[in-house]
């Protein structure tokens, strides 16, 4: 121990006699290390906020919408097959007990205005299940009631960007707003959820009874299909597995539809957690290409300590026959290039890991691309970059303890 | 004779290969060396002093023959046991000094103390400013090389080399890059140490240097070609 901290010393010591040289050998590392922190702290922050995303979605969730519809052997839009209804829904709650909660929804856009305030934001038409099942709170008021939303009342629920774009903050509970010149009240608030992950904020939205939304605001009250529901959400008893559950649904709904065997699905039974995390896994991909690349610039970083280090045992030929002479064994020649090669690396490491955390801070401060520091990592690089010196530094080290001691003393 | 002998050469040949010519240093040396003894090797260039030197300094082995130092033959030896021998039993002096640049004078004596074996080792810092302080050097200890002047640099060569204690001194001309004045002063130095009961092996071509030990060993072609023994008396002045 008190051998290996006196090579250390040896070490420090040669590496301040070539301050600058060491420095811009260490470089290599230095970018190495800091583009391995920042590759890995960027990928695990989005990865971290993809899985948050996924919770406040709901993992037990699944979506029911209308497909593409076949029309004379021509696929049209997504969406464009028969939409789903109400009675659609009761019979599915009808056959299936997995099932805890569902909701329809309408979704559209409209100018929303208060006083002088004109706001265009989403306006989305629910059951009262929706709020459960979507994750949402409600921060004050009330959810609908089943009344109002069979008949059409004309009450909301604001997001909190609403209120704060609106209502400048101030509690609207019992304010009357306009949508599409049909005048609400305000009776409840939903809890911030924060940004989506899709570049839209999930608290700009009003929501309004689902009947209202048909009749009165979307203007999608198809006669020939009454009580149509854009999208249907729903949530799986935990007990039940999610895969039985979308398997047994589309079956299900084959049957309704009087879809032929053998023919395509005209609707969609998504489980939207596993798209969000499938997204994920290319985002995965591209986190580790990145890591990939980082590790490439440290190994080009080991190439310098290499280069350098052959270039240091040569020039110091004559010190190396001087040790030998005054008694090094081979071993002892071997740890001091070694050591100092390992020193070279774990000082760029501790530079490198300094300036990744530096600058994972400073992407996080600048933009809005998550940043998520893990501990490991850290401890990961460091001892790549003890590798890198090792691996690296064995063969000038090799080189050093194998020369003659007579010929390195007579080294010009 | 051999009982008393510090370094006993038995027949000792040196072959080197240079290109595909084959090089005899040294062709069946036997000589004996007691200790406390003070020796210049002499003889023209290329004549085998310094390959004798490097062999009792277990630099380099002999190619055949046997070659005895304090004990130990080092004929076949592993290079650690070599590498210990060296620190334990060996001080070196060299022509061009071979101190470590930008390193001071109390590192570079400490240096043979940092590869030493023996766990009962005294302070490092202790030991080697006793020596600088031997050699009249205690108010340069933090100069490095550069700062100093030859002859003093020499010294601190030479403190280097007692640092360990050593029972031999190998000079290989140890003055030849000093000036007269200084190197009478080095002499002095060498002449003390002998006293104090160290083996002295010094490779020389000055007359000057030779005439203050009291045995020399001319070499010519890798052989002794005479052994010139002084007594006490003579050897004096």
């Amino acid at each position: 121990m008190k051998t290996l901290w006196k090579t250390v010393n040896i070490a420090l010591v040669a590496l301040r006699l070539n301050a600058l040289r060491s420095f811009l050998t260490m470089l290599g590392i230095i970018i190495g290390i800091a583009s391995v922190i920042v590759m890995v702290s960027v990928s695990s922050g989005s990865r971290q906020a993809v899985e948050q995303a996924i919770n406040s979605l709901g993992t037990n969730m699944l979506t029911i919408r209308p497909g593409a519809r076949m029309w004379g052997g021509r696929k049209s839009g997504a969406g464009s097959a028969a939409p789903f209804t109400e009675k659609d829904m009761a019979a599915l709650r009808k056959r299936f007990d997995f099932i805890d909660d569902m909701s329809g929804r309408v979704e559209t856009s409209a100018p929303v205005i208060f006083g002088n305030r004109n706001w265009t934001t989403s306006i989305t038409g629910i059951h009262p299940a929706y709020i459960p099942v979507r994750q949402w709170v409600i921060e004050e008021g009330r959810n609908f009631t089943d009344r109002e939303t069979r008949s059409g009342g004309k009450v909301a629920i604001v997001g909190q960007e609403i209120i704060e774009n609106i209502f400048d903050g101030q509690s609207p509970i019992g304010l009357r707003i306009r949508i599409k010149n049909v005048p609400f009240t305000v009776i409840g608030t939903l809890r911030e959820k924060g940004a989506s992950g899709f570049g839209r904020s999930h608290d700009d939205v009003i929501f309004i009874p689902i009947s209202t939304a048909r009749m009165r605001i979307s203007g999608k009250a198809d006669r020939s299909v009454p009580n149509m529901v854009e999208r249907i959400y729903l949530t799986i008893d935990p007990e039940f597995d999610m895969a039985f559950a979308q398997q047994e649904l589309k079956e299900y709904i084959r049957e309704m539809r009087k879809i032929t065997p053998g023919a395509e699905d005209d609707f969609n039974v998504a489980n939207y957690s596993e798209f969000i995390r499938a997204r994920n896994e290319s985002a995965a991909t591209l986190g580790l290409l990145l890591a990939a690349t980082a590790i490439i610039a440290l190994v080009v970083g080991g190439i310098g300590i290499m280069n350098i280090m052959l270039v240091s045992v040569t020039e110091r030929t004559r010190e190396i026959g001087i040790r030998l002479a005054v008694g090094a064994r081979r071993g002892d020649i071997l740890m001091q290039f070694l050591v100092e090669a390992v020193t070279l690396c774990l000082i760029g490491s501790f530079f490198g890991v300094a300036i990744g955390l530096g600058s994972g801070t400073l992407i996080s401060r600048l933009s809005n691309i998550p940043v998520l520091v893990n501990v490991p990592i850290i401890f990961v690089a460091i001892a790549s970059a003890a590798f890198v010196g090792i691996f690296f530094g064995f063969y000038p080290a090799r080189k050093a303890s194998l020369m003659n001691p007579i010929d390195a003393l007579r080294y010009e | 004779m051999m009982d008393t002998s510090l370094i006993s050469f038995r027949n000792v040949c040196k072959d080197y290969r240079m290109g595909a010519e084959i090089v005899h240093a040294l062709s069946h040396v036997s000589l004996d060396i007691a200790e406390g003894e003070y020796v210049a090797v002499m003889g023209p260039s290329g004549s085998g002093k310094s390959t004798l030197m490097n062999l009792v300094g277990a630099l380099d082995v002999p190619t055949s023959g046997d070659l005895i130092v304090h004990g130990l033959n080092l004929v076949e030896q592993e290079s650690d046991t070599l590498a210990d021998f060296r620190n334990r039993l060996i001080g070196y002096v060299f022509q061009q000094f071979n101190l470590l640049p930008r390193t001071s004078a109390l590192e570079n004596v400490k240096l043979p103390l940092f590869y030493s074996r023996d766990d009962k080792m005294g302070d490092m810092n202790e030991q080697a400013m006793r020596c600088l302080e031997r050699v009249g050097l205690s108010d340069r200890m933090d100069h490095e090389p550069a700062q100093l002047s030859g002859g003093q640099q020499q010294r601190v060569a030479i403190a280097r080399a007692l640092v360990n204690n050593p029972s031999v001194i190998l000079a290989d001309e140890p003055t030849g890059a000093l000036d007269t004045h200084t190197s009478m002063e080095l002499l002095d130095l060498f002449q003390e140490l002998n006293d104090s009961g160290i083996t002295i092996i010094v490779v020389t071509h000055e007359k000057e240097v030779a005439d203050v030990t009291r045995r020399k060993l001319i070499f010519r072609d890798g052989e002794v070609v005479d052994d010139i023994s002084l007594t006490m008396h003579s050897a004096g002045a």
